[in-house]
């Protein structure tokens, strides 16, 4: 359903002596099939609305193709227009509209007649369960039932794909998971869905597939259990943050990493916010010998947690930085 | 047509916003009418030799201005709802649909214009009282003239608000525009009166122009030349600068 081939986006700025390029997007290529939900995960900065706005045909990309339901992008963006939502990160509601005469006005901008745009407006607040506030000023709604209308605003001409540029940041878990179950229920609509996201459980859960994007790149991309495979045996984390915070002159992180790094038994390491992480094959036969090896040296860890490989740990393993910092 | 229908659409949608803050419709009747009640009483002693001996006359003279300060400044300020909605993300809501990009702009600007000429129509109705007079068509025919200044100012302001894209800048350049324009059509006080030299430099503003077309519409002179050259210079002004507006908006976008 999207296609994208070395899609590529650089953004002139400032003036003068100052004047520069920033590359935001760098060529990146991807496919999604018919009634996935594929996601882009990556930090602040990644690229991901700017290629999302690319596929929207809010920006002319600088390079590359794209097809979007059999439709070229940069040929016949009006055409596109046709089959495609798009829910921005920022909502674009009128403070001072509510949210049935917004979605009445999206329905008749797609061409819907009055009266259609009318039923196509109570549905969507059925749908959404905007019932309860549906005639109110938007600009008192709160931010999940803000966010619940930027979707059903989105979708209210049954797009056959749909893009959502991190559709639950700043939302709490329960409005999170809700907002899950709709874009489940898109997609058993029939919907192909697009989204960005930088919360790894909503990549991991809510996506059939991912790509990992960094700075303007993909560095990986699969389903996240393959991902995850990618990084095989386990994480051990040793939590130091609490015991330096005691005693600042013990250095303990610093010394863990140089005794550690090297060990046999340690395929990787990476020092990750006050906390040591190390990739082994097996955390019950490492924890020991990482136990000794600390003790011999007079180091004290704090906390010492085992757990599967998480997409950040591939995010790490292909970056050498963490999602979560 | 598409274009049509959405302007329609947008024009509906602004105007329904609009609607639903009158308070804010009313307040910014206030200044008008405070220059009316206030202002105009000074301009019939100034005016006393130039052949406003009465109440009547003084509004006659001043009524027109007031409608081309009106429509000047309620235009230059358009940019401000612009930017707001492009900040807002509205704009880029709308961009994503296949809704007519002319009718994006041209939907905002007409609620301008009818705005304008609802305003001008209050304060007509307040004035006369005070001894306004005007024909009927003359009138309707100062309307038009009206809606079509406000065209152009409002494009004007989106024009600059799509290059500076900052509220602070448009503030400034605004009424580093508005405030030589505003005296060099002689809104408050007629051009007669000014000395020679501004009345020459005048000649090279456009809305002294549509203010000689206005005031010659109250005084009953629909055939004065002045009439239809203002009228003719406001369009084709407000057609090229819409142009522009719809150029400015369109660039960077597929
Ligand atoms: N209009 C623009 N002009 C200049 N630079 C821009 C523009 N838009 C984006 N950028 C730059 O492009 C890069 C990618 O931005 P983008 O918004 O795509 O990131 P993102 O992955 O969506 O990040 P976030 O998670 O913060 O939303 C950033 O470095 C950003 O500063
Ligand atoms: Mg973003």
């Amino acid at each position: 359903m999207i296609e994208a081939t070395g899609l590529r986006k650089s953004f002139r700025v400032g003036r003068g002596r100052g004047a520069g390029t920033v590359e935001a997007v760098r060529g990146v290529d991807f496919a999604v099939r018919r009634g996935e939900i594929v996601g882009f995960l990556g930090p602040n900065g990644a690229g991901k609305s700017t290629t999302l706005r690319m596929l929207a045909t809010l920006l002319r990309p600088s390079g590359g193709a794209a097809t979007i339901a059999g439709v070229d992008l940069l040929r016949s963006p009006a055409q596109v227009r046709h089959r495609i939502g798009f829910v921005a990160q920022a909502s674009g509601t009128y403070d001072d509209s509510t949210a049935r005469r917004d979605l009445i006005l999206q329905a008749r901008m797609h061409g819907r007649s009055k009266g259609v745009a009318q039923e196509l407006a109570a549905a969507a607040i059925r749908a959404f369960q905007l019932d309860d506030f549906a005639d109110r000023r938007i600009r008192t709604y709160s931010g999940g039932q803000r966010r619940r209308l930027d979707v059903a605003l989105g979708v209210i001409h049954s797009p056959q794909v749909m893009f959502l540029d991190e559709p639950t940041a700043g939302l709490d878990p329960p409005s999170r998971a809700r907002m899950w179950q709709e874009v489940r229920r898109l997609r058993e609509d029939g919907m192909t869905i697009f989204l960005t996201t930088h919360y790894l459980d909503e990549a991991d859960s809510l996506c059939d597939r991912v790509s990992i994007i960094d700075a303007g790149r993909i560095v990986a991309e699969g389903t996240p259990s393959a991902l995850k495979r990618e990084i095989s045996g386990d994480v051990v984390a040793i939590d130091f943050a609490a015991a330096d915070l005691a005693d600042p002159a013990g250095g303990g992180l610093p010394a863990a990493t140089k005794v550690l790094a090297e060990a046999p038994y340690v395929r990787g390491s990476e020092p990750v916010d006050g906390a040591l992480r190390l990739y082994v094959d097996s955390a019950a036969t490492a924890i020991p010998q990482i136990m000794r090896a600390l003790y011999d040296r007079g180091i004290e860890p704090g906390a010492i947690e085992t757990r599967r490989p998480s997409l950040d740990d591939v995010f790490l393993a292909k970056t050498g930085r963490s999602l979560e910092e | 047509m598409r274009v049509v229908r959405d302007t329609w659409l947008i024009f509906q949608q602004e105007a329904g916003l609009m609607v639903r803050n009158p308070v804010m419709v009313a307040f910014s009747l206030a200044q008008p009418i405070t220059y009316l009640v206030l202002f105009a009483p000074f301009l019939k002693v100034v005016m006393v030799d130039r052949g406003a001996s009465t109440y009547a006359d003084a509004y006659r003279i001043y009524v027109p201005g007031l409608f081309v300060a009106m429509g000047l400044f309620g235009g230059l300020f358009a940019g401000y709802g612009l930017l707001s909605a492009l900040r807002a993300g509205i704009i880029e809501r709308c961009r994503v649909t296949p809704v007519s990009r002319t009718a994006l702009l041209l939907g905002r600007a007409l609620m301008h214009v009818c705005l304008n000429v609802v305003q001008a129509v209050v304060i007509t109705l307040v004035a006369l009282p005070f001894g306004l007079r005007v024909h009927l068509a003359n009138l309707l025919v100062s309307y038009a003239l009206l809606a079509v200044m406000v065209l152009l100012s409002t494009s004007i302001s989106y024009d600059i608000a799509l290059l500076v894209r900052n509220e602070n800048s448009l503030g400034v350049l605004v009424n580093t525009v508005g405030q030589p324009i505003s005296l060099l059509a002689g809104v408050l006080i007629p051009l007669v009166l000014a000395p020679m030299w501004i009345q020459r430099a005048a000649l090279w503003n456009p809305f002294a122009w549509a203010t000689d077309g206005m005031r010659a519409l109250f005084a009953g002179q629909i055939l004065q030349t002045v009439v239809w050259q203002g009228a003719l210079i406001m369009t084709g002004l407000a057609a090229a600068s819409l142009f522009w507006s719809s150029h400015l908006f369109n660039r960077e976008v597929s």
